[in-house]
């Protein structure tokens, strides 16, 4: 262990918290498919509201997907523009 | 692999200012150039438009026109809907698609660069804090003590993350997919047959159009929420 250089740890640790920081995707990843589920439920009472069920879904969905997005990004900051480096 | 924005040369102004010109100001320039080039075509050619459409790109022009403008008075409102601010979410819903597409043609999208989204999002924080105090007067300061005077501090971080919620949407999702594409493109040759197509059609047509219709429809929606009934 003592080999390892702070280079090395720095990018490591960076690596292994953009893949914890992606696990934000989890919660969205549920909450969407219950959204869709109950939007399925909705077209199947109520076919003739198809349009309507849909678009207010594909917007609760985009906003239920920021949670996710800022995982996505805090880990692309980390895999590509990492600021930890610079602070060696 | 690098996904950073490549900065093609820089052009000195005075001291440490300087411009950049990187592929996001490429691609940017190049979709300005197409949809000025379109609306010209457009404003020449409205001479000859008929009453009743006459020709296909007469009915095109006023599908569009139509369809969006209806879509941003059904959700504005009616009363709120001035030329100005219909024109506005027009011309950022066709500019925020046309960007989204460019990646079908190698170019880097240029909403995949925090930059041009943050412009986006700020455009949209002013114009909801001219419409609050336009419309609201002087209840638009009381609204920051609602319900108690306990929550300012709420109400404050809540304003200020609208913009910022607005770019990073736009900005992870067309960037996510970018990275897909990048990676996609390094791999060997047999795996880039046919695949890229598919991914290009997920990622780029129908991600990028879901995401320009969210980002109006949530600005339009953020400012009509401020307003009075």
């Amino acid at each position: 262990m003592a080999s390892i250089s702070n280079e090395a740890f720095v990018l490591g640790m960076s690596a292994v918290g953009a893949g914890i920081a992606v696990c934000a995707g989890l919660g969205t990843g549920i909450g969407e498919g219950y959204a869709a589920g109950k939007a399925a439920e909705a077209v199947g009472r109520q076919p003739e509201a198809r349009g309507t069920i849909m678009s207010t879904l594909i917007i609760g969905d985009a906003i239920s997907e920021t949670a996710a997005i800022y995982g996505l990004v805090v880990a692309m900051i980390l895999m590509f523009a990492n600021p930890l480096v610079g602070k060696l | 692999m690098d996904f950073n924005n490549k900065v093609y040369f820089t052009i000195p102004i005075q001291g440490n200012w300087k411009i950049l010109i990187s592929q996001t100001t490429v691609s940017t320039l190049f979709v300005m150039a197409v949809l000025i080039t379109l609306a010209i075509i457009v404003r020449m050619k409205l001479k000859s438009f008929k009453e009743t459409p006459e020709t296909t790109f007469q009915n095109v022009i006023e599908l569009l026109v139509d369809t969006i403008q209806n879509f941003i008075k059904g959700t504005l409102g009616e009363k709120y809907t001035s030329v100005a601010l219909g024109g506005w979410y027009f011309g950022v819903i066709v500019i925020i698609w046309t960007m989204n597409m460019s990646g079908l043609l190698g170019f880097r999208n240029a909403t995949a660069d925090i930059i041009t989204t943050a412009a986006f999002g700020l455009s949209t924080f002013f114009i909801l804090h001219y419409m609050w105090l336009k419309h609201k007067k002087f209840r638009y300061f009381k609204e920051y003590f609602e319900p108690i005077v306990v929550f300012f501090p709420m109400n404050v971080v809540s304003e200020i993350s609208v913009p910022i919620s607005l770019s990073f949407r736009l900005f992870g999702n067309i960037l996510g997919g970018l990275i897909l594409m990048g990676l996609i493109y390094s791999f060997p040759f047999y795996l880039k047959i046919g695949i890229p197509a598919a991914l290009h059609a997920y990622f780029d047509v129908f991600s990028g159009s879901i995401q320009a219709f969210i980002f109006t429809v949530l600005s339009i929606s953020f400012i009509r929420n401020k307003l009075p009934d």
